[in-house]
């Protein structure tokens, strides 16, 4: 019997050893000779000012927002694409109807000036 | 004919039955075969993609590339990959440890992880899931976590701004990519993969006729999700070094540009599945093993179209990246996604428009319809984004001027 899901536990466990297999053989295997100059930050020479996590530009935060509305939402319809000729012109109308929504949002973020790179 | 990997696959079941071990551990051990060879495919893919990746954009760009290791430079990525073992394995005093070492492997293992689905023909795929562009699109996202994980332990101020723009970017395309994912779903009526190609089975029944415009959004974002070139401005060099990944030495950056480079074929393989009919291809119903070389040759393809863009176009800005996904490629979508629903339930059941070469061209109603719809979403669009510029361009243009820097006036004595 083939299970789909057993497979790709066993993927995962895979999946994680590749990429870590040449990291620990590197670590390894690389040469050692650390000074504490070395261990610093590099910023391109310079030494490092304050804190690195400092507040941030706010426009990323309103991306963040937008795309977890959508992102949410989008989920919801995959089930529906599968399944829409089976049911009726109504139910068709629905999830178009739904998407619609999703639309006005994004138009309402857009008159909202929440898109806008400044 | 005889598939030698079946072949290969009974010799291995007889000499597992030969050693008595319980079924459970017997199914473990081929599961943990199969995808040993899967990832070790993937991976070779890539180390072969990163020599001619060099080697297209130096004929692009008129000059050699490398051909100094091995014929033609063939052995450059082993080359490549012994220097990156002689360099030192450091870690920021700063850094938080923990995410720092995860991250690099994190990058690597949600791009391994869509091959998991990959049909290679219809006889050779890891596993066949019911819900696979759906694992698709969660195994996918999670590639957003290495990128911030690295950015915020590494304690570097351009690493940090490194990874705020690449995940605003990541999360950003991440949305039209799912809304144009959801049309082959659509129309196949399945989130198998195997089903949507088996869908495509001849030249006009391949998707990107029924829906271009939305392959061309699905591969513009996935592009863009890959942080390519004309996208690449999460490792803008000249603005913030190299972005989240600038304190990473030897293999774990190495594991960050394997990471992109395994990720840029996948999309290929994964456009050359849902919209253009994989493993689809003439003679495949007599031998399945065609569908190896019509698979490879059409991810190919579509891996050499990102490698021109890389070496044609410059990096674009970052508000009009972020413009080109809210304002043109999500509407877009929306609008593709609203009307392609309606046209398909309507003709569905419309029949062959028609039917040349003894059904190997047959164009039905409903993809000549969905086709339409697409042509006119399409030109709409062209004609929005025109109308925006003029109208940008005029209301720019009545602005005062701005004051000009003079030289100061002399003072009177």
């Amino acid at each position: 019997m083939h299970n789909s899901w057993l497979f790709i536990g066993i993927f995962i466990l895979v999946a994680g050893v590749f990429p870590a297999l040449p990291i620990i053989l590197f670590h390894i295997f690389g040469p050692k000779r650390q000074t504490p100059e070395k261990l610093e930050t590099y910023e391109c020479g310079m030494e490092t000012v304050g804190q690195t996590w400092v507040q941030f530009k706010v426009q990323y935060y309103i991306y963040a927002l937008i795309f977890l509305v959508f992102d949410v939402e989008i989920i919801f319809l995959y089930p529906w694409a599968v399944a829409f000729d089976k049911l009726p012109l109504l139910g068709v109308a629905a999830g178009v109807l739904f998407i619609f929504l999703l639309a006005d949002g994004l138009w309402y973020a857009w008159q909202k000036g929440a898109l806008e790179w400044s | 004919m005889t598939d030698p990997l079946a072949l290969l696959g009974d010799w291995l079941l007889n000499l597992l039955a030969q050693l008595n071990l319980p079924p459970g551990l017997r199914q473990v051990i081929l599961y943990l075969l199969g995808v040993s060879v899967i990832a070790t495919v993937a991976l070779v893919i890539t180390i072969f993609n990163t020599w001619l990746e060099r080697k297209i954009a130096a004929r692009i760009q008129d000059r050699l590339g490398p051909n100094r290791v091995g014929p033609w430079g063939l052995l450059q990525p082993i080359a490549d990959a012994i220097k990156m073992l002689t360099k030192e394995d450091t870690t920021p005093a700063a850094a938080d440890k923990v995410a720092y070492n995860i991250a690099p492997i994190l990058a690597v293992v949600s791009v391994l992880l869509i091959w998991a689905v990959i049909p290679f023909t219809s006889q050779w795929f890891g596993t066949q899931l019911n819900v696979a562009v759906l694992y698709i699109a969660a195994v996918g996202s999670f590639g957003v976590l290495a990128v911030l994980m690295a950015g915020w332990s590494s304690n570097n101020k351009y690493a940090l701004l490194g990874a705020f723009r690449a995940v605003s970017q990541l999360i950003s395309y991440e949305v039209p990519l799912f809304l144009s994912l959801l049309i082959p779903v659509l129309l196949a009526r399945s989130m198998d993969i195997s089903v949507i190609v088996e869908k495509q089975a001849t030249l006009l029944e391949m998707y990107v006729v029924a829906a271009p415009l939305a392959a061309l959004l699905f591969f513009i974002s996935s592009v863009a999700e890959v942080g390519r070139t004309p996208f690449d401005l999460l490792e803008a060099e000249s603005e913030i070094v190299a972005g989240y990944h600038i304190e990473y030495s030897g293999f774990k950056f190495g594991m960050f540009q394997a990471g992109e480079f395994m990720h840029t074929f996948t999309i290929a393989a994964l456009t050359a599945l849902l919209f253009l009919g994989g493993w689809q291809g003439p003679g495949v119903a007599q031998a399945p093993i065609l569908g190896l070389f019509y698979f490879m040759g059409k991810s190919f393809a579509v891996y050499f179209v990102t490698m021109w863009m890389r070496s044609t176009l410059p990096r674009i800005r970052i508000d009009h990246m972020q413009a080109l996904n809210w304002k043109i490629l999500v509407p877009i979508a929306l609008t593709l996604l609203m009307l392609t629903p309606i046209v398909d339930y309507f003709t569905k059941d419309l029949g062959v428009l028609f039917s040349a070469f003894g059904g190997a061209l047959t164009l039905s109603w409903r993809f000549a319809a969905l086709l339409l719809t697409n042509i006119l979403v399409t030109l709409a669009a062209i004609e929005a984004v025109r109308r925006n510029a003029k109208r940008n361009f005029v209301e720019r243009s009545r602005f005062p001027e701005r004051p000009v820097a003079r030289p100061p006036r002399e003072e009177a004595a």
